[in-house]
């Protein structure tokens, strides 16, 4: 008898590596990931155009565009859908509900991107691309991935936290609490050795313990 | 190729890339001037380059003659 193997899966992207480089036609024309170099990417995927849940998302995405720009961040969207069937969407969000589509949308017809980054789940779509959402830092690494599923629109607030949640990190190595809003306190990194621990006590009396200690956001 | 339509005109942002760099300058510069993020202008050189129509020395932009040649040819298509 011969054993059956399942088809090989994709690998995914993981935290902390390199993000899969692509090239791909975009409603903004043909764009690489390499063209993002210096900024934060939030490249994220949806099922379908033309569908109620996604145009929400694009809706929200479209108001907090404009900001997430001024904080260094570009949105880039990706679905199978055509090129054509991308304008025809995104013409059509603008005469209905009165947004600009602002980022550009990546056309995957190949799914090429897609498999990439795992946006397929087949247990949710063996078509369509799953509500993936990856944050790429400037340098150009996985930083956060948030996956959902095709029937729950995105909160995006959520995103554009991480973001700030990241952001605030790198510019302080500091991490952030559950929860956490800008101008909320941060989580100073624990001390490694006891010496530190006892420095850490004695520099902030205030701390609950000498690994959980808050300062000012 | 997204910087030339099928038709063979090039793209706006193509023709506006090629009409400012009869003053040759920096990617920045150019996204600056055209009010385009930063991304949309390196993918366009990185096309235009490709075809030719403009050159990348160091840091700074120019259009070749061929660009230049590509911009005068858009322009009688546009005729």
């Amino acid at each position: 008898m011969t054993d059956v193997l399942p088809p090989p899966v994709a690998p995914l992207p993981r935290l902390g590596e390199p993000a899969p480089g692509f090239e791909a036609d975009t409603t903004q024309g043909r764009l690489a990931l390499e063209d993002f170099r210096g900024s934060w990417v939030v490249l994220f995927s949806h099922p379908a155009d033309f569908t109620p849940v996604c145009t929400t998302e694009f809706v929200a995405l479209a108001e907090v565009a404009p900001s997430l720009r001024e904080k260094g961040v570009e949105l880039l969207g990706l679905s199978i859908d055509s090129i054509y069937a991308h304008l025809a969407w995104m013409e059509t969000i603008e005469t209905s509900f009165g947004v600009e589509i602002p980022f550009p949308v990546i056309a995957d017809h190949d799914r090429a991107v897609a498999k990439a980054y795992g946006m397929v789940m087949p247990g949710d779509s063996t078509t369509e691309t799953s509500r993936c959402v990856f944050f790429i830092d400037p340098d150009g690494i996985v930083r956060a991935m948030i996956y959902y599923p095709l029937t729950t629109g995105r909160n995006i607030d959520e995103i554009v936290r991480v973001i700030e949640a990241l952001q605030t990190t790198d510019a302080r190595q500091v991490a952030t609490p559950a929860n956490w809003r800008p101008g909320d306190k941060v989580i100073l990194p624990a001390p490694r050795t006891v010496e530190d621990a006892n420095a850490r006590l004695a520099q902030h009396p205030d701390a609950r313990h000498w690994w959980f200690c808050e300062t000012d956001g | 190729m997204a910087c030339i339509n099928p038709d063979g005109t090039l793209s706006v942002v193509a023709r506006d890339l090629l009409l400012l760099l009869e003053t040759p300058q920096t990617a920045e510069a150019s996204a600056r001037a055209l009010d385009l993020p930063l991304f949309r202008i390196r993918a366009t050189v990185r096309e235009l380059s490709r075809a030719g129509l403009i050159d990348r020395t160091a840091e700074t932009l120019s259009r070749t003659d061929l660009g230049s040649e590509a911009l005068i040819l858009d322009a009688e298509s546009e005729r």
